[in-house]
């Protein structure tokens, strides 16, 4: 328990080792013995998620090694089956096992939604910063912009935005081109809710006493932001980074179900749900894919209930 | 009360603005789209798609057709559809429209009914297994995508899977009688009523414990009478500020529930107009779309003076 106690004889070889042990001792002492990281692992459902989201990017980033057939391979001996031992989510009109289709899938959701929420981090946590960081009348521009941004119906423009950032890029695989054009076209909503919290936050942190003590002793602006505002922000930043994540895998499943995202033969989970709507008399077709789809999806709003809790405890009581 | 007419003038102005900048945007995204409304997968010769292309302007300078759009647009003439040979834009809407208004109309009544109630009823026996129940059932609505609920519900209701005996009770498509209705209501209308019930039970939380309540309570007022008059009263700005994209979500209809069930509404043209690039009919859409999201956000704005007559809807309009 108390990794202070413990004194450690070292001899000279273990230098390498040890100093990556301290590194994951600091990391586990950031994790397990702060104040946030216990309340975030007395949240049973957190934890769960937590676990269930790191094997499920697991499985995406392995697919080709977890699955136990190809996304693509096809049977014909065996179509439209049931569940069965060989095939534990039945198999589809083609033949091909729906089990390895939804770990191919979950690469699609996986990536669209971290990747967006990384996009929109990077674009909306600049924006936000310049704006209530330098304030005035750029502050205003700034914002109006965002304003009319979100006065947009996303949904129409998203599938515009989609369709043109397919069509105009220079890759050549299909699934990274319906990855990219997503992708961009989420990036272009995605930050501005982002921008506003960011914003917010650096002006009613802009106040406090330690950055006023941070500028009496000389130190620069970009120094003040990213070494005393930014790590005092990331709370509510991460949650509501953790919350876009299963909106944008959402959509990307819809636009995918439409026929405007991924095309088949290619795995996501939204064309896996076509793919069983199609079939008609198979529920197992749409069962799957769908219960991998809401499994994630609130996988993800437990993680980040758990991480709000966490973070900030206010919030966790006056619940 | 002039403040509120000036208000409301200044919404409109800004909306107005608002709605420019969409059109314009639509426009050059359009202009972007590759490929045509007449590319067809068996090239015309030349001079045909020329002549095509001349009857509807395209042969023009795009500034030009841009100029021409916005003034019929101010008309009020939408011009007419490139797939849909001789109906006009306008004609197609009025058709679809009122279809997916009627769905939305349907579902949000289903929403409210069901996820304000089941809200103020959980929070009113807070940490009761009926709390967490609820706000299981609750969560998992909102998680729940609809094109997974939509088929399932088909299946069981329509084709019998895996209960035989149910095998036809509920048509499976269209949009015709009563029966038709129910399925796509259904599963339309869960995911606003899980989000309602959620934000609901936290707004009810927040002033159960106030003193009027229990001031109420003390004066012999009946429970329910204390919950849905005292309590709700006052914990209905929340969920008024989720009611704004949730209507506007709803009225324009889903467009995945509507391909799921065949319905005719706008929600179908969607989709099919951006892969036919009928842009008239693309350029519509999203007018429409968008108008129904100021207007919602307008209403929802206005309403809440008089949910809450301290809140002045001068202050609450300025964002940022």
């Amino acid at each position: 328990m108390t990794a202070d106690g413990e004194t450690t004889s070292s001899s000279r070889t273990l230098i390498d080792r040890e100093r990556l042990g301290s590194g994951v001792r600091a990391w586990s002492q950031a994790i397990f013995h702060s104040r946030a990281g216990r309340r975030f692992l007395a949240h049973r459902g957190g934890v769960l998620s937590a676990i269930y989201i790191f094997v499920l990017l697991a499985m995406a980033l392995l697919a080709p090694f977890v699955a136990p057939y190809s996304f693509e391979t096809q049977n014909i001996d065996r179509l439209l089956q049931g569940p069965s031992a060989e095939h534990w989510f039945g198999t589809d009109a083609l033949g091909r096992d729906v089990f390895s289709r939804v770990i191919y899938g979950a690469r699609m959701s996986m990536a669209v939604g971290l990747l967006t929420a990384l996009v929109s981090l990077i674009i909306g946590g600049v924006y936000g910063a310049i704006s209530g960081w330098v304030g005035g009348w750029l502050d205003s521009v700034l914002m109006r912009l965002v304003d009319i941004l979100d006065s947009i119906p996303s949904l129409v423009l998203l599938i515009l935005v989609g369709v043109v950032f397919t069509a105009y890029q220079p890759f050549e695989n299909p699934e990274i081109r319906a990855l990219v054009g997503i992708l961009l076209a989420l990036s272009v909503v995605g930050w501005v809710s982002l921008a506003r919290l960011v914003r917010g936050q650096v002006l009613q942190v802009r106040e406090m006493q330690f950055v006023e003590s941070a500028h009496a002793i000389g130190a620069p602006g970009s120094r003040i932001l990213i070494r005393h505002i930014a790590p005092n922000i990331l709370g509510p930043v991460v949650v509501m980074l953790t919350y876009q994540v299963p909106a944008n895998i959402l959509f990307e499943s819809f636009l995918s179900f439409v026929g405007l995202g991924l095309q088949p033969p290619y795995a996501s989970w939204g064309v896996l749900a076509n793919d069983g709507w199609r079939a008609k008399s198979d529920p197992h077709l749409i069962f799957f894919p769908g219960a991998a789809l809401f499994v994630t999806m609130l996988a993800f709003n437990f993680f980040g209930d758990a991480l709000r809790d966490a973070l900030d405890p206010k919030v966790a009581r006056s619940r | 009360m002039s403040g509120k007419g000036l208000y409301i003038l200044k919404r409109l102005a800004g909306a107005f603005v608002t709605l420019a900048v969409i059109a314009t945007l639509t426009f050059t995204l359009l202009r972007v789209l590759p490929g045509g409304p007449f590319d067809t997968e068996k090239a015309l010769p030349e001079e045909v798609k020329a002549n095509i292309e001349a009857r509807y302007g395209l042969d023009r300078p795009v500034l030009d057709q841009y100029l021409s759009f916005m003034g019929g647009i101010l008309r009020g003439d939408l011009g007419e559809s490139y797939k849909y040979v001789g109906r006009s834009v306008a004609d197609i809407i009025g058709e679809a429209l009122p279809v997916s208004m009627e769905l939305g109309l349907m579902s949000l009544l289903v929403a409210y009914l069901v996820g304000i109630p089941l809200g103020v009823f959980a929070a009113a026996r807070h940490n009761s297994a009926f709390d967490t129940g609820a706000m299981l059932i609750a969560v998992s609505g909102v998680a729940l995508p609809s094109f997974m609920v939509g088929p399932l519900l088909v299946s069981i209701f329509s084709f019998g899977i895996p209960f035989a005996f149910l095998q036809g009770s509920l048509p499976p498509a269209l949009w015709e009688s009563p029966a038709h209705y129910i399925l796509p209501v259904l599963t339309l209308g869960l995911r606003p009523a899980a989000i309602l019930a959620r934000m609901t039970r936290g707004a009810v939380l927040e002033s159960i414990h106030q003193d009027f309540v229990r001031t109420a309570r003390a004066k012999g007022v009946s429970e329910r009478v204390v919950l849905f008059k005292h309590v709700l009263r006052n914990s209905l700005i929340p969920i008024l500020s989720i009611s704004g994209p949730l209507v506007a979500g709803l009225l324009s209809g889903s467009f995945i529930i509507e391909i799921i069930f065949a319905i005719p509404g706008i929600g179908k043209h969607l989709v099919q107009s951006v892969t036919n690039r009928d842009y008239p009919l693309i350029l519509a859409l999203t007018l429409v779309f968008s108008m129904m999201l100021v207007v919602a956000n307008l209403v929802v704005d206005l309403l809440y003076g008089f949910v809450d007559p301290r809140v002045r809807p001068e202050k609450s309009g300025a964002g940022g």
